[in-house]
């Protein structure tokens, strides 16, 4: 848990705002979780609840201009990657923690070619002769199932899949301890989805590495990870291991969440949406961002909300979570 | 490739014919007797019948501009009806000024735009850059003539540092260079900065980054690359324009250029000189676009693509999706 050993990264109450002309839009507002060596951890929420914003600032990749860390710290293996100067950062950037990203369309250089890519990581961080570069972009082609001989070609050569497959090289190509997979499929058939998805845990074992994987799709969750962490509104509202969250979801919103996905295994007419929509960044509510929509609300809910510890590592952000939790116990939900 | 120059080169035929017959046909309907001009106000109107009829200017237009093509193909494009030299000798001889000229200020411009185009990008906001804008806005909008008059009034009247017309030193070049370059200048240091704008912004910075690449090798390898491809295309244009058209240019300081050569010969009317100077105009600048199109797939994989044979069939697709 915090603190401990296996420990990889522990992001604590990160607060992430962007200004924008229409003035300070709060997209991460006290985000913590943990990550566990060899670990893969579900980051899911709606679109806007802030996963990509947090992924960015692990990276050091938040827009310079617009993006302002207000709070919080990302220790990873206990050094803070909040405070860390510029040429450190770059160095742990593609070496220890790399990235994977949403659309493979437009993430590769259009007139480089991918074996030059590729090569460009391990360049960056090792001093390693051009062809012997060369020879380890090759090697890590075929790992992602691309022949080698390919590496001379450019990105407009290869499909969508293709593409991920070999921002998958770029990113594992160092053998990093850390990988952050920012929806790696959401912009892919469907099809392809599965193969890609397939192939990162696969690769994400043999390299013995650890993974946060960002996604709203649970049930890409459920096949690839062994926590989850789920955000709204810019905070990480429950988090426990896959069995606690999804069989015993304890947040509203949580439980929510699981009532609109289809069940084939139920003959049901109709999912039973969310009403309402997610706080406007802009301004947020004082207390729980999701009492608005929230069927549990009682006027408790509109100050600030703390973490509660419901056993076992499950933890809802939600104070009524172990009310919840017995009077679902007792048949009462 | 080559197939492609080639294809190229071929539709170059039916642009310089078009050229050709409309400077024709329009020439061969503005007013005067070229045969009474040549042959001077004192002719007697049977001499006039003659010259007009060994000239063959009693035949329809379009039967003599198929003549005039044939002769063209021949390399023959006639003889000056004002001074009775051989044209295509006449146009060569003067295109030397006019490309040092254009090469010149292209080299100039090269060397400006770009830089400056990348500092302001860089410093977006700060003084540099809005400086840089203003004046390139200013220049942009600055008529090339007016500004080498007023190079002339300043350096060569008043100060007379600088010579003001002719070219019998290196000095002489200094001026038109400038005045030529200046407005292309201009323009290419807002599309260079424009363009870097553009791409540092885009997708493939950011993987780049997240590998951990040095900045200066994202800024180098990546932005400035894909920078460059509009910024070629601006280049080449305004090669090939100040190659052809440097008419006011070389009016200004009196460098006997083509475009010079040009407007004199339209005030006397001769119009096989003018019609050469045309066509050459054209075949230079349509070949500089050609070049500059060559160049273009050097730098981007994707343009190089459409010109091989091998993707000439549509780029592979989905079809090469995973083992």
């Amino acid at each position: 848990m915090p603190g401990s050993t296996d420990t990889l990264l522990d992001a604590r109450d990160l607060i992430i705002s962007y200004d924008t002309d229409n003035g300070v839009a709060r997209a991460v507002n006290g985000v913590s979780f943990t990550l566990r060596r060899g670990e893969t951890l579900g980051l899911v929420g709606e679109t806007g609840a802030g996963k990509t914003t947090t992924a960015l600032a692990i990276m050091g990749l938040l827009p310079e201009e617009t993006g302002r860390v207000e709070g919080g710290s990302v220790l990873f293996e206990g050094e803070d990657l909040l405070t860390l100067p510029r040429e450190p950062m770059r160095r742990k950037r593609g070496q220890d923690i790399s990235m994977v990203f949403q659309d493979p369309m437009t993430a590769l250089n259009p007139v480089m070619n991918v074996g030059e890519q590729i090569a460009e990581a391990l360049r960056s961080h090792q001093s390693i002769s051009v062809s012997a570069a060369n020879a380890r972009a090759g090697d890590m082609l075929e790992m992602v199932g691309i022949p080698r001989g390919r590496a001379v070609e450019y990105p407009h050569q290869f499909s969508g899949g293709m593409k991920q497959r070999v921002v998958i090289a770029i990113a594992l190509v160092c053998r990093p301890k850390l990988l952050i997979a920012d929806e790696p499929t959401t912009a892919l058939d469907v099809t392809i989805q599965a193969q890609v998805l397939e192939l990162i845990a696969r690769l994400k074992t043999e390299i013995d590495t650890s993974m946060l994987l960002i996604t709203h799709d649970l049930g890409v969750v459920a096949r690839t990870c062994q926590r989850v962490a789920i955000m709204y509104s810019g905070r990480v509202i429950e988090m426990g291991t896959i069995e606690q969250v999804f069989d015993d979801p304890l947040h509203p919103y949580t439980h929510g969440l699981f009532g609109s996905i289809p069940d084939i295994t139920r003959e049901t007419r109709r999912l039973t949406p969310i009403d309402g929509l997610m706080p406007d960044p802009f301004s947020l509510p004082e207390g729980c961002a999701f009492a608005a929509r929230c069927r549990h609300a009682l006027p408790g809910c509109c100050k600030p909300q703390s973490e509660v510890d419901l056993g076992g590592g499950h933890m809802a952000a939600c104070w009524r979570a172990a009310d919840i939790k017995a009077r679902r116990a007792g048949g009462g939900l | 490739m080559l197939r492609y120059v080639c294809k190229r080169l071929v539709m170059l035929v039916p642009i310089i014919l078009g050229i050709t017959f409309i400077v024709f046909f329009i020439l061969s309907l503005t007013p005067g007797d070229p045969a009474r001009m040549i042959l001077g106000a004192n002719a007697t109107p049977e001499q006039v019948a003659a010259m007009r009829a060994q000239m063959g200017l009693d035949d329809p237009v379009i039967l003599r501009y198929i003549k005039y093509i044939g002769g063209a193909l021949r390399g023959d494009f006639g003889t000056s009806w004002s001074t009775r030299d051989r044209v295509f000798t006449m146009v060569f001889g003067r295109f030397p000024y006019t490309f040092r000229l254009a090469f010149l200020s292209m080299l100039l411009t090269v060397a400006l735009s770009i830089p400056l185009g990348i500092y302001s990008a860089v410093r977006k906001g700060g003084f540099g850059d809005n400086a840089t804008m203003v004046l390139s806005m200013v220049m942009a909008a600055t008529p090339k003539f007016w500004l080498g008059i007023l190079m002339m009034l300043v350096f060569s009247v008043w100060l007379r540092w600088l010579p003001t017309s002719g070219l019998s030193s290196w000095k002489n070049y200094i001026m038109p260079t400038i005045a030529m370059s200046a407005a292309s200048t201009a323009i290419n240091t807002r599309i260079v900065r424009a363009s870097v704008l553009d791409v540092i912004r885009q997708d493939f910075i950011r993987t780049a980054r997240a590998k951990g690449a040095r900045e200066s090798v994202i800024f180098r390898k990546h932005a400035l690359r894909n920078a460059m491809l509009p910024v070629v295309t601006v280049l080449g244009m305004s090669f090939a324009g100040s190659l052809g058209g440097s008419v006011l240019i070389e009016n200004v300081f009196s460098i006997p250029g083509v475009g010079l050569l040009m407007i004199e010969r339209v005030r006397q009317k001769d119009i096989p000189a003018v019609l050469a100077c045309v066509i050459f105009i054209a075949v230079v600048f349509a070949v500089v676009n050609l070049i500059t199109d060559i160049l273009y797939s050097f730098i981007d994989p994707r343009i190089k693509a459409q010109y091989t044979r091998r993707s000439a069939k549509k780029p592979p697709k989905e079809a090469t999706a995973a083992p």
